[in-house]
């Protein structure tokens, strides 16, 4: 047991491991930059329309059906799935499949969160900007946003530590990340590669929650108080 | 595209691997539900260790399950053990969550009737608040199963069967049919488990009003 840690420590210790087309820094930066990237991609498709349908109260049921089922589809199938219709589409193993999977993961959790907390806007707020003459863009905007953002950043939180935890399995479809020292290592029996791409995959899934926790109060609206936004994180956060 | 002669020679497989996967479920949920329960438990008697309790699980909850069953398989190698812990660590912030708040649910009303009726504390906690929490607690089962019925076809990974040894093998012959197959009854067993643990509820508490519950 002893062995893999102290073999652990010698791979880290050596300058080469962390620098190269395949060294730690390297495959960090290509993990999230690809998770960033699917994140923001999510972000846009899925947030407009949520917030249209929720301002328009309309499609409760897709909401609530989108999360439930966006929860049983596995996502090592969906990466699986993205490879044969990328290859019919012409763009290739690797990327391509891993990124189209990480934004159709990430778009549930965002939709549904959006729908919800807009929604949740007091109607007699909503009734306040429209009778100050806001139009239907301008209350979106400017009430219906900034008054949901904690339960839509939570959402972004939840879908960022799964596109990040879920990223890994991009290298079974010949992409890069963090994933690839779990797969190679699985690969060639090498227990130090594995254990590498585990800790760093974990620390990395950590970071990214710890990360958001942190920067939540800088989205809170100002009039929003610190109860009401850990009532509403509880209340949405994991299911 | 879809392989229809393939599915059909395949059936006897897709059940044994049904069965694979339902069986690493099962022991998951069972195991996970008897530690929540637990700690639950010990997180209501002893209110000071709910923090440190949720807090472990959510560690181990944002611990993406790749990496877990990464960091075991030197140690308890590709074994069902190592499977099984990575399983088990997902469904506790769900369950213990689940219970407590369930717990704390109970209407203060409730409580005094049965305080005024001469019932211990022990007696409240065991015949009113727990059957009370049993919709709440229910729910959180729906989605520690869901989730985890999702989560154990990265088992294939390491060996231990169930259906998604369809999606990687699909994956390494890039055959879209055996892929498909693993997915799509992935969820389907999903969606049942869901129903499933829907009825029991029913059974379980008809006081519920489920024109108000979702």
């Amino acid at each position: 047991m002893s062995g893999v840690f102290s073999d652990l420590i010698a791979y880290l210790a050596d300058p080469n491991s962390w620098t190269g087309q395949d060294g730690i820094i390297a495959r960090l930066s290509e993990h999230i930059g690809l998770s960033v990237l699917a994140v923001v991609l999510a972000v846009i498709l899925a947030l407009p329309p949520a917030m249209v349908l929720a301002h328009r109260r309309k499609g409760s049921v897709l909401a609530v059906g989108l999360v439930n089922v966006g929860r049983a589809v596995p996502t090592f199938g969906v990466i699986a799935l993205a490879l044969p219709l990328c290859l019919a589409l012409g763009l290739g193993l690797g990327f391509w499949p891993t990124l189209i999977a990480m934004v159709v993961l990430a778009m549930p959790p965002i939709f549904t969160n959006t729908y919800t907390a807009v929604r949740q806007v007091d109607p007699a707020v909503v009734e306040a900007a429209e009778g100050m003459g806001f139009t239907g863009r301008q209350v979106m905007t400017g009430t219906e946003l900034p008054l949901g953002m904690p339960v839509i950043w939570t959402a972004i939180r939840i879908a960022s530590v799964q596109v990040v935890a879920t990223a890994t399995l991009g290298a079974i479809v010949g992409w890069g990340g963090l994933g690839r020292y779990v797969v190679d290592g699985f690969a060639q029996g090498n227990d130090v590669l594995v254990l590498l791409g585990g800790l760093l995959v974990a620390l990395l899934a950590v970071a990214t929650d710890l990360g958001f926790s942190a920067t939540e109060r800088l989205v809170l609206p100002p009039g929003a108080t610190h109860r009401d936004r850990g009532e509403l994180a509880t209340a949405i956060g994991h299911g | 595209m879809i392989d229809w002669a393939w599915i059909g020679s395949h059936l006897g497989e897709i059940a044994a691997r049904t069965g694979e996967h339902v069986l690493l479920t099962v022991i998951a949920l069972v195991v996970g539900f008897a530690l929540s329960m637990l700690l639950a438990w010990l997180a209501w008697a002893r209110p000071r260790s709910y923090g440190p309790i949720t807090w472990t699980a959510g560690i181990l909850y944002t611990i993406p399950s790749i990496a877990l069953f990464a960091l075991l398989v030197p140690f308890t190698g590709l074994s069902l053990l190592t499977a099984e812990i990575g399983l088990v660590s997902y469904t506790l912030l769900i369950l213990i969550r689940n219970i407590v708040t369930g717990l704390q649910g109970t209407p203060p009303s409730v409580v005094e009737a049965g305080l005024g009726m001469g019932f211990s504390d022990r007696e409240v906690l065991w015949r009113l608040r727990l059957p009370l929490a049993v919709p709440v607690v229910i729910s959180g089962l729906r989605v520690a199963a869901v989730t985890t019925i999702g989560l154990v076809t990265v088992t294939a990974l390491i060996g231990r069967g169930g259906l998604g040894v369809f999606i990687l093998r699909g994956l390494q012959r890039a055959f879209t049919t055996e892929i498909l197959v693993g997915t799509v009854v992935t969820v389907a067993l999903a969606l049942l488990v869901d129903s499933a643990f829907v009825l029991a509820e029913r059974r379980l508490a008809p006081w519920v009003d489920r024109a108000t519950v979702r």
